[in-house]
């Protein structure tokens, strides 16, 4: 674990630069026993794969004091070696069609079958590694090697809310229309970020995802 | 009961948003931040109408708008250097201006910096906050009017009347000739990036390309290159960032960065420096220099005084017109 500046108002921990749902829970971990001290001018603690953000006020905040415990803590984070029992979602998913235009363009990547292709995505238990991109955007791994299709070559300007994407090893669902490069296997039926709920986003970092599809 | 209060856009400008200290503890969930472009200018704003310093502003960018305050109340312009008239006067920047029921108030040519943040005595404008927050980020649909950009026709809610003393300020000091000197703390990924690449950042003026937003500011000059391959894997970023495409071309994360990136960056702009960044348009141009954290915190601290000393001064500006 290193603690690294990222300019005067962010520290980063880095951990082990690897995509592992260990590592990945230490900084999970991490994030929630610093946000349990209340360190004052801290703006945000914001876990990533296989790093923890903490955003503060440069004139709120000592940062040696800061820095103290973002080492202590993980002192103790760094002996996580199980992971905690999981939330686990069971998302409907709506494959091909209209729904999943790219279903067939990742068959053909895979040299298979589309219907195997959705057997494939949806016999996976995924992990929310972070959020990111838009609202709500949990970022989920990992995809059978078979079915790892890369990013279509152009772009999509619309992406609809909903839609179930491939980009190499990583699987999401957009919650909401925006432009996206995934490929676009299938439409999701539930509502994936909403301000006025609580919790706003259906998925946290940590929690296990199955699709099922219908 | 007072009547409620309302801002009538009849014309919106080129992009009016409305923005407070930005969306900050959720970007677990990838909220982005938001927030206004200048925080300086924001908070000093507010001041001369006597608001907390998150009310929520407007954040008025290179062309303004023509607005019919609904309600009898006290306003302030501070950031980019506008012609104002209020009904048929003039009214200068950085200073209250009592507005009546129905008064139009213009924005003109704009003389000097890129974005102006408008006040309102009262809290300000009142839309809905949205996970603590009134700030628009336009790309998630989220906070102000809808979570976009004011259209002809909107009305915005805002106190029904209000009243504030009197009072005036410098304001920022403006970048000039259409560039500003920016100080960078180098890292985190100093590893990707040689002593080439760095002189290259702090050896020339980058360009401001017309492709640049509230999200980022891509800068045309020579391409950074990378000292190694690949790409590092997605961390949170922060603004002021200064991220690195493999092919080059940086990109300075501005206020409604998503949270979160796989480029490398080779660093970032100080806090400081950050309004100065907020007042260049498309256009112009950006030099960096290389800095320190205490040089960052000293210029921090500078920045603040100027403020505080900015926001205490004796209120000398006589009756509100």
């Amino acid at each position: 674990m290193q603690i690294r500046q990222a300019g005067d108002a962010m520290l980063l921990v880095e951990f082990e630069p690897v995509i592992d749902p260990l590592v990945n829970q230490r900084a999970i971990e991490l994030g929630r026993l610093l946000r349990a001290r209340g360190i004052s001018g801290v703006r945000d603690i914001v876990p990533a794969y296989c790093a923890l953000a903490v955003h503060f006020d440069p004139l709120r905040t000592d940062l040696a004091a800061l820095e103290r415990a973002i080492a202590e803590d993980g002192r103790e984070t760094s002996t996580v070696e199980a992971l905690p029992e999981p939330m686990v979602h069971e998302i409907p998913v709506a494959y091909g069609g209209a729904d999943g235009p790219d279903l067939q363009a990742v068959a053909d990547f895979a040299r298979c079958t589309p219907a195997e292709v959705v057997e494939r995505h949806a016999a996976a238990t995924y992990r929310v590694y972070m959020l990111g991109f838009v609202p709500g955007f949990a970022y989920l791994g990992r995809v059978d090697a078979r079915i790892a299709a890369p990013r279509r070559r152009v772009p999509r300007e619309v992406v609809p809310a909903g839609s179930v994407g491939i980009a190499g090893e990583q699987t999401g669902v957009y919650p909401i229309a925006t432009p996206g490069g995934w490929q676009i296997v299938g439409r999701a039926s539930v509502v994936m970020f909403d301000a006025g709920r609580t919790p706003a986003s259906l998925l946290a970092p940590g929690d296990l995802v199955r699709f099922v599809p219908r | 009961m007072t009547t409620p209060g309302h801002l009538r856009v009849v014309r919106p400008g080129l992009l009016t948003t409305v923005q407070d200290l930005g969306r900050w503890s959720h970007q677990v969930d990838a909220v982005p931040v938001a927030g206004a472009m200048d925080v300086f200018s924001h908070r000093l704003a507010n001041h001369l109408v006597g608001n907390a310093p998150d009310a929520a502003t407007l954040e008025i960018t290179l062309i303004g708008p023509e607005l019919v305050v609904e309600a009898d109340t006290v306003l302030a312009v501070t950031g980019a250097d506008f012609d104002l008239s209020c009904g048929d006067a003039v009214v200068a920047s950085g200073a209250t201006f009592a507005v009546r029921r129905g008064q139009v108030v213009r924005f003109g040519r704009r003389h000097r910096g890129a974005r102006a943040y408008l006040a309102l005595a009262g809290g300000g404008v009142l839309t809905p906050p949205v996970l603590g927050s009134r700030a628009t980020h336009i790309v998630s649909h989220m906070g102000g009017l809808d979570g976009r950009a004011l259209a002809a026709g909107d009305a915005l809610p805002i106190a029904g009347a209000a009243t504030c003393p009197p009072n005036r300020a410098r304001g920022l000091t403006l970048p000039s000739g259409g560039r500003a000197r920016l100080r960078v703390m180098p890292g985190p990924q100093d590893d990707w990036f040689g002593d080439e690449a760095w002189q290259a950042l702090t050896g020339v003026s980058f360009r401001i390309s017309p492709r640049s937003n509230r999200m980022g500011y891509r800068l045309e000059g020579p391409p950074l290159a990378h000292a190694r391959s690949g790409e590092p894997i997605s961390e949170p970023v922060t603004m002021g960032a200064i991220q690195v495409p493999a092919a080059g071309e940086p990109i300075l994360l501005m206020a409604d960065r998503q949270t979160a990136g796989g480029y490398p960056k080779i660093g970032h702009v100080i806090t400081a420096d950050l309004c100065m960044a907020a007042q260049l348009a498309p256009g112009e141009f950006i030099e960096f220099d290389r800095s320190t954290y205490r040089e960052a915190v000293t210029a921090l601290i500078a920045r603040e005084r100027e403020l505080m000393a900015q926001m205490t001064q004796p209120q000398n500006g006589g009756p509100a017109r």
